[in-house]
């Protein structure tokens, strides 16, 4: 089959959404409180990231594929029990296999829970489309989450810190510029990354107030 | 763990402020600071809400999971109870003070996914806070999340006033901006009162 011809097909095409132009934290919007908290070490950004798309890819798969079941007035607490069911898994995952990890991350981890981006992709998505366009997005949009974490550590990690996973790779001679690996500096890296992003995918810009 | 109740108050208020140092609610921050009324409802409701659901796990956590050994499902309980206590709130309020569900009713079913609530039940467990110490924690948060929330709907009220905000920054990029300089500001509060 000719490559060029996968770009217009429509798994394609919602994959690549959600990977880039509809960038879940860009665009959307969701899942901000965790993209700030965690971003300050790549570890940490990392590990959370992997949770975050094994969560959403497999809820997003599951609420598919029981969507003509969930009745509708009950579907938020069936997208919350199936969210949350996962999030214990990849809790126990990270306190048996990464204690340090999952002791840094603390409640951040449970508060995938109420992360807006699954309970978003699940409800505007899975809840309409096959499953194998289901699977599709969630991987889109939570990948696009993952590298938008990795971003924003990469750069609060060398300034913040001096290191990068945990390895100096700052001269010594710089001093660690403290306050962007605390909450005021993602505040305004966050801003930065939100401006170039929507500059670089060519976004609407929002009305005025 | 023996902190006064009500250092802990202060202190999630002001020093360790759930919105400006946890990065907790950021969502329904960023979408509810538009309009200063909008803002103070809602941190009303939040606050309101959080002193019924704090507790309220607190007890479930403590009396029900940790004696049958199942701390493992904390999280799906949590969750259940915040959904069904919102809507018991929500139905008790309008039936018993409809003056106040028409001031701010219309927040309520809001809550749930605001992630202030479930992570104060969260936190709460990691700090292995008592009774009292839970329930000044929870309503100091809901002040503080109102407090961040109402302060940045007045600042972008009036950013009309200074002029053009980059085409790309509009919208949530300059909230972002401005949440960062207050959560600058709020620095100044700490060694107020001290915890951890």
């Amino acid at each position: 089959m000719n490559l060029r011809r996968i770009a217009y097909t429509r798994p394609w095409r919602t994959f690549i959404a959600g990977f880039f132009k509809e960038n879940a934290v860009a665009y959307q919007l969701l899942g901000l409180c965790s993209v700030l908290a965690v971003s300050n070490r790549m570890e940490n950004a990392i590990a959370m990231g992997l949770g975050v798309v094994f969560v959403m890819t497999v809820s997003s798969v599951l609420i598919s594929l029981l969507r003509n079941w969930i009745p509708s007035q009950y579907r938020l607490i069936t997208y919350m029990i199936v969210t949350s069911t996962f999030v214990i898994i990849v809790d126990l995952f990270l306190k048996a296999n990464f204690p340090l990890i999952s002791s840094q991350l603390g409640p951040y981890v449970g508060l995938i829970i109420t992360n807006c981006i699954v309970m978003g992709r699940q409800e505007a998505f899975a809840n309409k489309n096959g499953t194998w366009l289901s699977l599709l997005d969630g991987l889109g949009s939570s990948l696009s989450y993952l590298y938008t974490l990795v971003i924003l550590a990469f750069f609060r990690e060398i300034l913040g810190f001096g290191t990068l996973m945990g390895v100096r790779v700052m001269p010594e001679s710089f001093p660690p510029w403290v306050v962007i690996s605390m909450a005021q500096g993602a505040w305004f890296l966050l801003a930065i990354y939100y401006w170039v992003f929507r500059r670089v995918a060519k976004l609407k810009p929002v009305e005025q107030e | 763990m023996t902190l006064n109740p009500l250092i802990i108050l202060v202190a999630a208020v002001f020093t360790h402020n759930i919105a400006l140092t946890y990065l907790i609610g950021i969502c329904p921050m960023l979408a509810m600071s538009r309009r200063v009324g909008t803002a103070a409802g809602m941190g009303v409701a939040v606050t309101f809400v959080l002193a019924i659901i704090g507790p309220l796990n607190w007890v479930i956590y403590r009396l029900l999971l940790v004696p049958t050994h199942s701390e493992v499902m904390s999280f799906l309980v949590f969750i259940i109870v915040i959904a069904s206590a919102v809507q018991l709130v929500e139905m008790l309020v309008s039936r018993f003070f409809p003056a106040l569900h028409s001031s701010f009713g219309v927040f309520l079913p809001l809550i749930t996914v605001n992630c202030a609530v479930l992570a104060v039940s969260l936190f709460v467990v990691l700090r292995e806070y008592s009774l009292w110490q839970t329930v000044a924690f929870s309503i100091g948060t809901g002040i503080g999340w109102g407090l961040a929330t109402t302060i940045i709907a007045g600042i972008r009220e009036r950013l009309v006033l200074i002029g053009d905000v980059p085409a790309d920054l509009r919208g949530a990029g300059i909230t972002m901006v401005i949440a960062g300089i207050l959560a600058l500001a709020f620095i100044g509060f700490s060694g107020m009162v001290a915890i951890q």
